[in-house]
């Protein structure tokens, strides 16, 4: 154990830890998701690994056919309204993790992927099945399920 | 490590998936070595119900041949082991009696939820 000099805030280490969430919300319909990915980035900008276990609608988050789209409501071209998208901040959490010395390990559930044929993801993402996700909880500190409502 | 899985939003897209989807990924789990609970709370309840019946839906003469067995999938899982518990307040909310559950469903009293908890290592709340 290190010794801190008389006075001296004593240096604390955080240990890394893994966390896994499951998801359960389809893109562009709640909030649960952007709170998600909020989780997520302070987690890995910690250091931390985070595993992703994507089940039912959540299998449309890191899909890469998302397409931006010009707002005539709020008076912008494609360009200035830069639209979010979830498979882009999900690839550059990926980049920060990567970043941090962390990772994020996303699996998306084969069978909720078959249903919506929601296929066509980004790099990084994987396909999997609830095994997965049990095996995700058992080598994780701690789960999270963010389920929809 | 045990887990208690919560389901409270009841038939949430039921019938396009042919089940209830937390029970469905509890049995998928129980096949992955999972040591699991499944506790039904809320509207969730009247899935133990045992007489149910889902079946007839038709759009334009296109049937819908095998609908949800919530009841029987619940009594699966029971089956395999799964301890499966009912919120009795959310019975008696709903004028849902004693009679007519699933056989090997454990009706526990709201008050008794916390010590249920505690014999979990984690509570997953669907």
């Amino acid at each position: 154990m290190a010794t801190a000099k008389a006075g001296a805030t004593p240096a604390t280490s955080v240990q890394k830890k893994t966390l896994t969430i499951a998801l359960m919300d389809p893109p562009f319909e709640t909030a649960r998701n952007t709170t998600a990915l909020r989780l997520i980035e302070i987690a890995v900008r910690r250091g931390h690994d985070v595993n992703v276990f994507a089940y039912e609608g959540a299998v449309g988050l890191p899909l890469k056919s998302q397409k931006q789209h010009a707002n005539a409501v709020h008076g912008r071209e494609l360009a200035d309204e830069n639209h979010p998208l979830p498979h882009l901040w999900i690839a550059a959490l990926m980049k920060s993790a990567a970043a941090h010395g962390a990772k994020i390990d996303w699996i998306n559930c084969g069978l909720c992927v078959d249903e919506r044929g929601a296929t066509d993801v980004i790099e990084g993402v994987r396909r999997g099945s609830p095994a997965d996700f049990w095996a995700f909880a058992n080598a994780s500190d701690n789960t999270l399920v963010i389920p929809t409502r | 490590m045990k887990v208690l899985n919560i389901v409270e939003t009841a038939y949430r897209a039921t019938i396009e998936e042919q089940d209830d989807t937390v029970v469905w990924i509890s049995h998928a789990l129980k096949g992955a070595g999972a040591d699991l609970g499944l506790l039904l709370s809320g509207a969730a309840v009247n899935y133990a119900v045992a007489q149910q019946d889902a079946a007839g839906l038709s759009f334009g003469g296109l049937e819908q041949t095998q609908p949800p067995r919530i009841p029987q999938d619940v009594g699966k899982l029971i089956g395999k082991g799964v301890a499966v518990y009912v919120v009795e307040d959310d019975l008696e909310e709903r004028g849902i009696g004693p009679d007519g559950l699933i056989p090997g469903i454990e009706r526990i009293k709201r008050a008794g939820l916390a010590r249920l908890f505690g014999g979990y290592d984690q509570v997953w709340r669907w």
